[in-house]
């Protein structure tokens, strides 16, 4: 009896965090290391995602009145939103919808059912890819990814609407994670479909410095910005750079050249046979300049380091082809 | 059409003897079934050459040039030690044989730590920039890895943006010099820009106007200046008119009329300078005086290399 009592108690001491995106790779990954610590609840606008027992899962669209359910009958003490559509998914309409207009839903329930820790996955993508760029951007630095292109919109203003929030609601405690590439296994972003094939373009004399993530190292990262509940916006990403185009070659991919010049060619190219999934004519030019990022204040307040080293990300592509091929 | 291609050995030796960023400069076709007898001579030749240029000598001071790199021999702007040591091979060739280079107080530039190199530009194409690089590569008294900040244009351009990447090239932000200055690396500065390395023949010698960038970061970084005065690159490629409608149609800062596409062989004079500590300023007025004191001194560090020439060819 008294056993029984004793877990019930700890079970509500246990914190309550509601995981979106739970059936992308990061969130499985995350949601396995909070589970057994916290009560956690998997939120999925995709399906309802197969969960270990104890942890609740939803089928439901963040910008969707059903949302509001789930606050209602949980006492969620944090938040980690990590499911966001990317571009190839849908149209750029009903991205805005579901990533900003979805987004600021979210933080308005969290606000109205006193949520007290909001964590953002947002991407390296913000920064926009351009000439220009300084190597080591630091979190200060202007987003101009809509510079780029319109199809970016919805990232850049999911940042602003979560800074937003981050000055005027500081007892939301947001903090907002820009991680570079995330790689490995289950990762269905646009470099890792990309990475996967055997066959992939890349761009003649343009081969950009880029830094890579491994799935587990973000979802550690993830989980600490969590535990150690410390606000603000941090880059998350490794003190190693590799070019693109060395990338492919460790990967074990074939080098498909594209004509780069001139600079709407690619993009022309990109878009005729339907490179959107892997190649999208919107990401040419994070292909072509390098958007390097400072990942030291995120490693410093955390004590974070990624675990696996390049080579420990490509060897997973490698494999993966080896097997393929028998 | 896979037999035609590299045995694996013959690859992992090329890995070893820096074959691979070879072909990472000059591009490969490797990707291209079609043609793959030529990229394997091609290669071949290639690795020739790197072989030739990259003498026991350069592998020992790259070497010992402090520089941390990732796990792919990268530095967060680019910079690749294995196309370095090839381009350095052959710079040292034109350094010591074709501009046939004079150096002084080499034992100026710090063996370690954060340091601005500050020269006067001119010579049309940035050949200055190149030898002091060279000169402090080679250092006796403790080779360096000096930066040059490159145009803003040149990482729009194939092949030619990676490459000076590689070589340590950054684009002139100051937000690239401060993360640099923060990492203790040299820096080369030439404050005139364009201004000094497009001047016309008739200007040779004369310092045109200064940024004040450099003291800026100088100051805020307490990183010492050391002046590099440059005499020859002026006489490389003179420039006798300067067609800038034209220019401004296709982009470019500058067009010249020379004599010469090609630089000419004038003998390179580099007089480096006491390195010079300034702290902060009060206002810019007195940014824009020890400016002043900068330039005073390339001047008379110029005016010693011409007093020292004998003969410009």
């Amino acid at each position: 009896m008294a056993t029984k009592t004793s877990t019930r108690k700890s079970a509500e001491a246990k914190k309550t965090v509601l995981v979106t995106g739970a059936a992308g790779s990061l969130a499985k990954r995350v949601i396995a290391k909070l589970h057994g610590r916290y009560n956690v609840i998997a939120v999925d606008f995709r399906r309802k995602v197969e969960t270990d027992a104890g942890i609740p899962s939803y089928l439901v669209e963040l910008h969707k009145r059903g949302f509001e359910d789930i606050f209602a009958e949980h006492r969620i003490d944090a938040v980690i939103h990590i499911g966001r559509i990317f571009a190839h998914e849908k149209t750029r309409q009903q991205r805005y919808n579901a990533n900003v207009l979805g987004c600021k839903k979210l933080l308005e329930l969290c606000r109205k059912y006193k949520v007290g820790q909001v964590i953002i996955h947002s991407t390296y993508f913000v920064y926009g890819a351009s000439a220009y760029n300084p190597a080591l951007i630091d979190e200060d630095a202007p987003l101009k990814a809509s510079e780029v292109t319109q199809d970016l919109v919805d990232s850049v203003e999911l940042e602003s609407l979560a800074n937003i929030y981050l000055w005027k609601h500081p007892e939301l405690n947001i903090t907002i994670l820009r991680p570079c590439n995330v790689l490995g296994p289950g990762v269905r972003n646009s470099m890792s479909i990309l990475l996967s094939r055997s066959l992939v373009p890349v761009l003649l004399g343009f081969s950009p410095l880029m830094q890579f993530l491994h799935v587990d190292d973000m979802s550690e990262a993830m989980v600490l910005a969590f535990e150690q509940n410390k606000p603000g916006i941090y880059n998350v990403a490794p003190d190693d750079y590799v070019p693109y185009q060395e990338a492919v070659n460790q990967c074990g991919c074939r080098k498909l050249p594209v004509l780069s010049v001139p600079p709407s060619l690619p993009k022309l190219v990109a878009t005729m046979l339907n490179w959107n999934a892997f190649f999208p004519p919107y990401l040419i030019n994070y292909f072509k300049y390098p958007v390097i990022l400072d990942g030291q204040r995120f490693r410093d307040t955390f004590g974070w380091k990624p675990r696996r080293n390049l080579n420990d990300i490509f060897t997973y592509y490698r494999k993966q082809k080896l097997v393929a091929t028998g | 059409m896979v037999a035609a291609f590299p045995e694996p050995d013959f690859c992992t030796n090329l890995m070893h003897s820096g074959g691979s960023r070879l072909e990472a400069i000059f591009g490969s076709a490797r990707g291209i079934d079609s043609i793959p007898m030529l990229s394997l001579g091609s290669l071949d030749l290639k690795q020739r050459i790197a072989t030739r240029l990259v003498t026991p000598e350069i592998e020992a001071l790259v070497a010992s040039i402090p520089k941390p790199l990732g796990s792919f021999g990268y530095d967060p702007w680019g910079y690749n030690e294995d196309t370095f040591k090839v381009a350095l091979g052959a710079a040292r060739l034109l350094y010591d044989h074709y501009f046939r280079v004079t150096a002084h107080g080499l034992e100026n530039i710090p063996s370690e730590g954060r340091v601005l190199i500050v020269g006067n530009h001119s010579g049309q194409l940035p050949m200055d920039g190149a030898l002091v690089g060279v000169a402090a590569a080679t250092n006796p008294f403790g080779p360096r890895l000096a930066r040059a900040m490159i145009e803003r244009f040149f990482p729009t351009v194939p092949w030619l943006g990676n490459f000076l990447n590689a070589l340590g090239g950054v684009i002139g932000d100051p937000v690239n010099c401060s993360k640099m200055l923060d990492m203790d690396e040299a820096i080369i500065v030439f404050p005139e820009g364009v201004r000094g390395s497009g001047k016309l023949y008739k200007k040779r010698y004369q310092l045109q106007r200064f940024g004040n960038g450099f003291m800026h970061l100088a100051m805020n970084h307490r990183a010492p200046i050391v002046p590099v005065g440059i005499v020859g690159c002026e006489e490389t490629m003179p420039a006798l008119a300067n067609l800038s409608p034209i220019a401004k149609l296709l982009g470019l800062p500058y067009l010249p009329i020379v004599p010469s596409l090609l630089p000419l062989p004038a003998r390179v004079y580099l007089n480096f300078g006491k390195p010079m500590h300034f702290s902060p300023a009060a206002s810019e007025a007195e940014v824009t005086e020890r400016v002043e004191d900068v330039k005073a001194e390339l001047r008379t560090l110029i005016q010693a290399g011409l007093a020292e020439r004998t003969s410009i060819y």
